[in-house]
């Protein structure tokens, strides 16, 4: 680590990036802290059981598992993770599974007499989700494998023997929690990599650097060193700040912190929203969910980003703070154009918070993508609805994908309160005008925002029906 | 004795794989002073290259040495001989992805940092982005050919009924998770060594020497293993390979070219789309009389294998069935993209597709039950000559029907289906059935050869090695089983070796799903020389006749009245060397019976026919065009299996991946022609929760080949991925209850949910 005076003043606990890898203790210096932990496992540690298949955190070939204070696994791709967020955590890659002697893991025994394999180069990142899944002790139902799957590809087996020695891990290793260096202040390594411990840190280091990316989980930011091989010059990461990562309820409304990782608020979420458990499920893949956050996915402002479009139908508030006091906001008014928000530069997103559901108020919500499972939106959809002796009383509907920005439908709303589900249907047409891409064309998108309209009309009308392929 | 020939045994790494401790190309350590390269690519469809200045490039920290076309000192041709495709391009630039220059560097983030700051001036010119352009332009990458029986015209006038559709499917990328990648190492005199990632480790050492003007014998090809092919590293490894070779033979510095993910499906070649159109003539019973087909074939710029999966789309569009008069015509468009190459079934599935949607056509026009009339117009009593003059020996058609539709509960489920339709007003569910009859060989006969080498070492281990390549589908083991059943030792004294065309000269690539078929008797042929010579020698030594020398269990026998010597194979094997019985042989074979007359499209090009049949349940939501396999029953043909395990993997494997050609894989071109769905985030494969919910695979019991294959096994690589068929004629049928089968429907692949949707509204316009 190069050491220099700088002007920055960061409690400096550390000089070097510490973490466990394979229950061995690992100091580094000397390295970007940009650089992606799969560059590092490959090229610096030379472990080339861990691949490179896409860098975009998409393929999972590159995934290792995070092993978490509280003897949690959870799996994550390498590829788009940075050395700098490693910093205090633990790792365990393929070639840290083998027992004594070599003697595979149980899991790696399971997939290897299942056929599992063929021209294994998804494979170590398959055992790696499997061990994570293995060592959480859930159940061996399908539908959590296929989740514990989600962000694995396999191009040659066809998934079912994979499936099979799944059922054969599941609730298999209780392995015990591992030991995590400490760090008890911030870190900033390089001069560039900013790990504030309090807010109060993160925001007079946000109000310093304006020059520097918010990093919370690097699933969006993560490209730029991965995949574009462009790191940014300077980042400030989120994760470490208790405020960002605090996930809190009162009896009227849930506050998830901007850091906070999806599997932290999973919980809150899907206990107060019955409806957001599929999507979230869909909304990447476990390794996406161990590191992306609320935070991330609404800073981006990406028009297809997952979460905008329900949390706007929820009416979630943001809190942006910085060293001049924090301010709330609505959701749906931080999205100002493509990719532009009323962030302020020297603002940080500290939480969302997302009011519970009313008496009467129901939730929907419908995601329509080329693939069921980790694929990224063509449409996206919530609705919050409060219906009264069977008619709709008030409605807030958003939608993703269909205009340049995650986007509250007003006249869509109006219209279903004024005159019901087929002026609201008609009311698409006038409010929005999507665009052509790979993921659907614009007729495709207006088509389907109407007929998910009509998907909602039957929900409310008639609730028993199977409304989706997934149901049968 | 362990893994004999017909047991299930598992893939020879399956350990390693799941240890990690595989190695592919790019695990390999790389000497010190390694050198990493990149490419510069053409951001443009079609142009003339007016200026490539590399300075920017070659000035950038760490880089050392530029390439582009005129820095090769052989050709700059990467086809074979009497083609052309350049590696760099010279002046004309052809699709947006195109190689127009190289990078070293000390580092890999070096190399391709320098080619980014590559700007190349290009002129635009118009370009040609779909079939429909080429077709009306007429430009093509070769001539139209045509496979022509009867006369069609004639018999179209006098059928009592006729229809015409038109369709089309689009292509596929291979996926393969090992991105293309080679690793070219110069040793002494200008030798090459590459490690390449090839299903074709002899046409990487000729394009390579061809690119370097140098003798085939300087470079040697290595293939220990690939992270999957699919057909996609046939031609395309091999420009790869010869890049990298130029770049070490240039610098004297080990090369590794690896393509980044969006590299490699930006530059390399897919699995080629169609555009269909015929007009079938039928009898009241549905019995076609008479089928008039044109398919265009997305060729992309060049001619890469485009002749022959034209011609195995051709061969191919009878599937199933006995046409007495056709005649189909296939166009190769040649349009402003990647250069379409060989993919898993090589133009036979969408060849098939045409028969399949005439009969639903067919049956809907007539009211009849789809699946009867595919029934009815079976090959058999009828007719048993393919179009193309084959006659077909061995049918498994009627069986395989029969198989499949009483593992799928066909009648059953045929009326569950639409009695959940009549009462489902939103959600649709379709059932398809799907005959194959695909045929195996290279069409080029030339390449249905295959070469071995066998060595037994005087403690009895055996190293093998063959022409095939190891990319997954488990080839090593296969092929490792048939050397243990002629020595009759376990499987563990078979080593494998990493292919090199230094053991095994001029080798076929491994495709056509021939891998087994060629380098099974191959080894078999190398195997049994020494057998032969053990044999001889120890009835000479023991003064028996030689048929009295037994070899079982992992030992030889010597059944001498009166004496029943048993040695190990080792102690044998010793014995030959104090003997002086040479241990080693090279072992060859080449396919019988197969001829082809290319222009006349007419022979006898396929060996034999693997045969199979499909039944898929779908679901589709009429609102948002999404859709679901909820049921897939598959019975394969797959002779006397090598092995059960190996093949069962291939039969799901392709199936899977044959339907995430026809629902979910989109490839994405914007107007001005460059593709944007380049990584698994915008190009979707299938991933496990799209597997069929009930899977249900049955390898035809009792079915040995009839012709002389190895152990009378068949072929099992590429067949089962057309099974897929089932689903994609499952969706009609959902599709078509939507509109109470009041249409006929027309259903463009992928079908993803907005083709799907389309297709919906279109059926229930027209009903209305």
């Amino acid at each position: 680590m190069r050491m220099k005076n700088t002007p920055i003043r960061v409690i400096r606990m550390a000089d070097h990036i510490r973490f466990v890898l394979n229950d061995q203790p690992v100091e580094l210096d000397g390295l970007s802290p940009m650089t992606t932990l799969l560059d590092w496992l490959r090229e610096h540690r030379g472990l080339r059981g861990t691949k490179e298949g896409c860098a975009e955190g998409d393929c999972g070939a590159c995934t290792v598992v995070l092993e978490r204070a509280d003897g949690h696994r959870e799996a994550m791709n390498s590829c788009i993770a940075l050395l700098g967020q490693i910093d205090g955590q633990a790792v365990r890659t393929v070639e840290g599974l083998q027992g004594p002697g070599g003697a595979p893991h149980a899991v790696q025994a399971a997939m290897a007499e299942s056929d599992a394999t063929q021209c294994g180069f998804c494979t170590p990142g398959f055992v790696m989700s499997a061990y994570a899944f293995a060592a959480g002790g859930e159940r061996a139902d399908l539908d959590t494998i296929h989740d514990a799957l989600a962000g694995n590809l396999c191009r040659c087996t066809g998934y079912r023997p994979i499936v099979a020695a799944m059922t054969r891990v599941a609730g298999l290793a209780v392995e015990p929690a591992p030991q995590l260096p400490t760090r008890t202040g911030s870190a900033s390594f390089d001069d560039c990599f900013h790990a504030p411990r309090s807010l109060a840190e993160l925001v007079a280091l946000r109000a310093r650097h304006s020059e520097a990316l918010l990093l919370a989980g690097a699933t969006d930011l993560g490209l730029l060193a991965s995949r574009s091989r462009k790191p940014p010059a300077a980042v400030i990461h989120v994760a470490h700040v208790p405020e960002l990562t605090a996930v809190s309820e009162t009896d009227k409304q849930v506050t998830i912190g901007a850091a906070a990782t999806y599997a932290q608020a999973m919980p809150a979420l899907t206990s107060n929203y019955p409806g957001l458990k599929t999507y979230l499920a869909r909304l990447g893949s476990r390794q996406i969910r161990t590191m992306g956050t609320l935070g991330g996915n609404i800073g981006t402002a990406s028009p297809i980003g997952d979460m905008p479009p329900v949390l706007i139908a929820l009416e979630s508030r943001l809190k942006l703070t910085s060293t001049r006091g924090a301010r709330e906001i609505l959701l749906e008014d931080f999205f100002l154009d493509y990719r532009k928000t009323a962030l302020v530069a020297d603002e940080v997103i500290e939480s969302i918070t997302i009011p519970k559901l009313w008496q009467g108020e129901a939730f929907f919500c419908d995601k329509l993508s080329k693939r069921r499972d980790q694929d990224i939106s063509t449409v996206a959809a919530g609705y919050r609805l409060r219906i009264k002796s069977g008619r709709i009383d008030d409605a807030r509907i958003a939608f993703g994908g269909m205009a340049a920005t995650p986007k509250r439908a007003i006249a869509v709303e109006t219209a279903l309160k004024k005159d019901g589900f087929a002026a609201a249907i008609a009311a698409v047409e006038t409010e929005f005008k999507p665009i052509d891409d790979w993921r659907g064309s614009a007729a495709y998108r207006l088509q389907a925002a109407k007929n998910l309209l009509r998907r909602l009309e039957l929900r409310v009308t008639s609730p028993g029906q199977a409304v989706e392929v997934e149901a049968l | 004795m362990k893994g004999q020939i017909h047991t299930a045994h598992r893939h020879d790494s399956a350990l390693k794989h799941v240890t990690g401790q595989a190695l592919y190309i790019d695990d390999i350590a790389e000497p010190p002073g390694t050198l990493h390269a990149a490419l510069v690519l053409s951001p443009i469809a079609s142009g003339r290259l007016k200026k490539l200045d590399l300075s920017a490039a070659a000035s950038s920290p760490d880089v050392v040495a530029v390439f582009a076309a005129s820095d090769i000192p052989g050709l700059n041709n990467i086809a074979s001989p009497g083609k052309q495709e350049p590696l760099f391009a010279e002046d004309k630039v052809e699709h947006a992805g195109q190689p127009l220059a190289m990078v070293v560097a000390h580092s890999l983030d070096a190399a391709r940092a320098a080619a980014e700051r590559v700007k190349p001036d290009i002129e635009p010119t118009e370009a040609i982005l779909d079939v429909q352009t080429a077709l009306a332009k007429q430009a093509y990458v070769q001539a139209p050919s045509t496979i022509l029986r009867g006369d069609p015209d004639a018999a179209l006038k006098t059928a009592p009924h006729t229809l015409t559709a038109e369709f089309s499917v689009g292509g596929q990328e291979h996926f393969y998770l090992e991105g293309q990648i080679a690793f070219a190492l110069p040793g002494e005199d200008g030798d090459l060594l590459v490690h390449s990632s090839t299903q074709h480790p002899t046409e990487v050492q000729h394009i390579c020497a061809q690119v370097l003007g140098c003798e085939y014998n300087r470079v040697t090809t290595m293939v220990r293993r690939l992270g999957g092919g699919f057909g996609g590293k046939e031609s395309n490894a091999s420009w790869v390979a010869a890049a990298a070779a130029l770049a070490a033979a240039k610098t004297g510095k080990p090369v590794k070219l690896r393509l980044p993910r969006e590299i490699d499906i930006i530059a390399t070649g897919k699995r080629h789309g169609f555009d269909y159109r015929y007009t079938v003539g039928f009898d009241d019973q549905g019995r076609v009389l008479a089928l008039d087909a044109v398919l265009a074939a997305d060729a992309g710029f060049s001619l890469d294998m485009t002749p022959g999966v034209v011609a195995r789309a051709l061969t191919h569009i009878d599937n199933a069935y006995w046409i007495p008069h056709v005649r189909a015509v296939g166009y190769s468009c040649r349009t402003n993209k990647q250069s379409n190459t060989a993919f898993r079934g090589f133009g036979g599935p969408q060849g098939v597709l045409v028969m399949e949607d005439a009969i639903d056509r067919i049956a809907h026009r007539l009211g009849r039950d789809a699946n009867e009339v595919r029934a009815l117009n079976f090959y058999g009593p009828a007719g048993d000559e393919t179009p193309y003059g084959q006659k077909i020996e061995e049918n498994h058609l009627p069986r395989c029907w029969a198989e499949v539709k009483q593992l799928g509960d066909w009648q059953r489920r045929r009326s569950e289906v639409d009695a959940f339709n009549k009462a489902n007003p939103v959600l649709k569910r379709g059932l398809g059935l799907f005959p194959l009859k695909f045929g195996i060989s290279f069409n080029l006969p030339h390449l249905n050869q295959a070469g071995a080498l066998v060595h037994v070492y005087t403690d009895g281990s055996i190293r093998l090695n063959h022409g095939g390549t190891e990319m997954g589908q488990g080839l090593f083991i296969k092929v490792a089983q048939v050397v243990a059943e002629v020595f009759k030792v376990d499987i563990d004294r078979i080593r494998p070796s990493a292919t090199s065309t230094a053991e095994v000269p001029n080798t076929s690539p491994t495709a056509a799903s021939t891998g087994s078929d060629l380098n099974g008797w191959a080894a078999w042929d190398a195997a049994n020389a020494i057998r032969q010579r053990m044999v001889a020698f120890a009835a000479e030594h023991f003064g028996v006749a030689t048929d009295d020398i037994e070899f079982a269990d992992g030992n030889v026998r010597i059944a001498k009245p009166g004496s029943n010597q048993v040695m190990s194979f080792g102690e044998m094997a010793k014995l030959c060397y104090m003997g002086r019985v040479p241990l080693s042989s090279t072992g060859y074979y080449k396919t019988p019976k197969i001829h082809w007359d290319g222009v006349a499209m007419r022979g006898h090009p396929f060996f034999y026919f693997s045969f199979g049949a499909a039944m898929a349940e779908v679901a589709v939501d009429t609102l948002t065009g999404e859709s679901r396999v909820l049921r897939a029953d598959l019975v394969q043909d797959c002779g006397a299996s090598l092995n059960p395990a190996i093949d069962l993997g291939q039969i799901e494997g392709a199936f899977v991946q044959g339907q995430g050609w026809l629902t979910c894989e989109e490839l994405w071109w914007d107007k001005q022609g460059r593709l944007r769905t380049i990584g698994p985030s915008t190009y979707k494969i299938p991933g496990s929760r799209d597997v069929p919910v009930v899977f249900n695979v049955k390898m035809l019991e009792n079915a040995p080949s009839r012709e002389a294959t190895i152990f009378r096994s068949k072929a099992v690589g590429e067949p089962p991925l057309l099974l897929a068929t089932a689903v994609w004629t499952a969706l009609k049928d959902a599709i078509a209850a939507a509109g109470d089968h009041k249409q006929a429907v027309r259903l463009d692949a992928p079908a993803t949910p907005e083709r799907v949707l389309a297709a919906i509204e279109t059926v229930r316009t027209a009903a209305q």
